[in-house]
């Protein structure tokens, strides 16, 4: 279901490592995927499976040292952010490509206003000054629904409830017009009621702005009504990548199946249970022999402990890292 | 979601009047004004709700208007008395006790000591603040850049700073008022004549009183440039130096102001007793130090050559580092006692 819209953003064979005392953590292991104009992708997976590192690494954000970039490409409209140095890369970051956190508790800074945070984007990149970028302050609070933005402006994090701060960081996030939005998790912090309110605020900018967005989570269920692709993560590696309806219909990778077993649905009786991933995700020192995912693997077969499957593609714009054919639990 | 609110609404409505039977007529009446209310009430910002929290701690308050009392006393001293007055001497009516027409005496040249506490105190409160001053732009410049940008310029601003410190401080100062003193001309100012020794002093002292300052703030850098408002600053494509100024240091505003303000303290006495050894601020400008030095040898013979000068420092030193304490106070919700 790939739009036919130009790539924006093409990330391939990205490598990315931390080196600690223990050893060398290999985050991001050679992930490839691209992103169209306006389009929607979703990146899922359990928490420490690389999501959030792989794309502060295109943002040039990782902190070198520790972090490593050992390797890969990302093509923003062909040039290779990895290869730009940070006073290049602050010029895209913010105007072009802008970012959501996860916790609005702690990526506002306390002790300055809404305002000057969300205004701050607008004097740097659009080269307006006080006056403009309070105005354009004020339409973009109402934009996301605050209400009284006027009075909202001058007001300092501690006076705003979590829901309105994230409406905040969106307002910070979509205050240049970005063309890539990246939504780290930006729901996770909220409950549910506010969750999609978050969702549908952000759904709405995007058609607005005509933004493309890469949201990660581990909640499939946002995922399902929002993205039209999704990559799923798992211990730095993609091993599934497919358009939504692929991926909730016709998964193929166990890590998938097992993810979306997991998972509540209206339609369950009451006195079924949940299905639960056994085991613990792999700890990252040092690259896994074998499939990563083998040692929780129902399908788990004697090839998938000696070589770690290659991403393939099993059908039309459908690619997994699997040796099985989960239907017949032998060797595809 | 109109829906919702006015069954929840009602539903507590119910609860709350039940007993006394008015019933769903008042739904309007007991939820319209305290939500109103809460809507038109402009909330506390973060330096109102620190004065509050200031405003409770007596010693602070105490502080704060002794402070208030003796700034008054040495600016408006000067009105009621001429410098030239101050300098005066006369060897005629030296060493008088206090009386009406010298009310703290005069000292071993016969010059007035109430007025000369007066001049001296403007001199030992600016030294104090500008020592203050120069000390903080070192310190937090060297914390700020040491903690922020880590590595090989830490490493190096660290071992200097703690090098600083293994010098005992004493020492330095002795020597460095010592072959400093007398390098630099007099000057005038505000249409008076101030020693050059002055500059010397506020200098030596305020780089002398950096270190712990810079180490305070780069241990908040460390901690700050690691959260995620941080990393969200660097989102919108900010600079480094706008991260540090402007997201940064605002955060770290508490400490170094509860440190400075203890600093001028410090400074007013370090200021004292360099003076005392008499290598302070040189004569003819009068400095509370350099008063205790000239009551140096009649201790016991004329008592109010030191008393006025001292109890001046004392309740000065004794006031600032009330006011340190309560804004140590207020600006930490964290320590806050009840």
């Amino acid at each position: 279901m790939r739009s036919d819209m130009p790539t924006i953003l093409d990330v391939k064979n990205l490598q990315t490592r931390f080196k600690t005392y223990d050893g060398l953590v290999y985050a991001v292991n050679g992930i490839s995927y691209s992103l169209d104009e306006g389009e929607t992708l979703g990146v899922v997976g359990e928490s420490g499976c690389g999501k959030s590192v792989s794309v502060l690494s295109i943002m040039g954000l990782i902190p070198q040292p520790p972090g490593i970039i050992a390797g890969g490409q990302a093509l923003y409209h062909g040039s290779d952010l990895l290869k730009k140095s940070q006073a290049e890369l602050r010029h895209i970051r913010g105007k072009e490509i802008a970012m959501i956190f996860q916790d609005p508790m702690t990526s506002l800074n306390p002790v300055l206003t809404i305002g000057f945070q969300i205004g701050e984007a607008l004097q740097l990149h659009m080269a307006m000054n006080a006056q403009q970028a309070r105005d354009r302050t004020i339409e973009l609070l109402s934009m996301v629904g605050i209400p009284q933005p006027d009075r909202a402006f001058d007001n300092y994090p501690h006076q705003f409830s979590g829901g309105m701060r994230q409406r905040a960081m969106i307002a910070m996030a979509i205050s240049c017009l970005p063309q890539i939005l990246i939504a780290d998790e930006p729901t996770t912090a909220l409950d549910v009621t506010i969750q999609a309110q978050i969702t549908d605020l952000i759904k709405r900018l995007r058609d607005e702005i005509g933004m493309a967005i890469i949201w990660i989570t581990h909640d499939l269920g946002i995922i399902a009504g929002l993205a039209q692709r999704v990559i799923v993560m798992y211990a730095g590696f993609i091993v599934e990548h497919a358009s939504v309806d692929d991926v909730y219909d016709n998964p193929h990778h166990p890590y998938t199946l097992a993810l979306l077993g997991a998972l509540p649905r209206v339609d369950m009786s009451r006195s079924e249970r949940l299905t639960s991933i056994p085991g613990m995700p792999p700890n990252l020192i040092g690259l896994p022999q074998g499939c990563p995912f083998a040692p929780r693997c129902h399908f788990v077969l004697e090839k998938c402990r000696q070589e770690n499957p290659p991403l393939t593609f099993i059908a039309l714009k459908h690619e997994i890292a699997c040796w099985v054919d989960v239907q017949t639990g032998g060797l595809r | 979601m109109q829906v919702q609110v006015r069954e929840i609404r009602s539903r507590f409505t119910l609860h709350v009047l039940r007993p006394t039977g008015t019933g769903m007529a008042t739904v309007t009446d007991v939820f319209s004004p305290t939500a109103e209310e809460t809507l038109t009430k402009e909330p506390l910002t973060p330096a109102q709700l620190a004065w509050r929290r200031f405003r409770r701690h007596k010693m602070a308050m105490f502080g704060l208007v002794l402070l208030a009392a003796l700034i008054v006393y040495v600016i408006g001293g000067a009105f009621v008395f001429s410098e030239e007055f101050a300098n005066f001497n006369d060897v005629g009516i030296k060493l008088l006790s206090p009386s009406a027409a010298h009310p703290f005496g005069t000292d071993a040249i016969g010059r007035d000591i109430l007025a000369r506490t007066v001049y001296g105190g403007q001199i030992s409160l600016i030294i104090g603040l500008a020592a203050v001053g120069v000390s903080l732009v070192v310190g937090v410049t060297v914390g700020a850049v040491s903690g922020y940008y880590g590595g090989w310029i830490d490493s190096i601003l660290m071992r200097f700073t703690e090098a600083l410190l293994c010098i005992p401080q004493l020492f330095l100062l002795i020597v460095a008022a010592k072959y400093l003193s007398g390098k630099i001309p007099n000057f005038e100012m505000f249409g008076r004549t101030f020693s050059g020794s002055v500059i010397i002093i506020i200098l030596i002292i305020g780089l002398d009183s950096w270190m712990y300052l810079a180490r305070i703030v780069r241990s908040q850098m460390l901690s700050l440039k690691e959260q995620e408002f941080v990393t969200a600053a660097h989102c919108t494509g900010t600079s480094n130096a706008a991260i540090i100024v402007t997201h940064i240091l605002p955060n770290t505003i508490a400490p170094i102001i509860v440190n400075a303000t203890l600093g001028v303290a410090n400074a007013i006495l370090t200021e004292a007793y360099i003076s005392f050894l008499g290598l302070g601020v040189r004569p003819p400008t009068a400095t509370w130090g350099n008063m205790l030095e000239n009551a140096n040898r009649y201790l016991e013979t004329a008592p109010w050559m030191w008393f006025f000068p001292g109890m001046l420092i004392l309740l000065t030193v004794l006031a600032i580092n009330f006011v340190g304490d309560g804004l140590r106070d207020a600006l930490d919700p964290r320590a806050m006692v009840e």
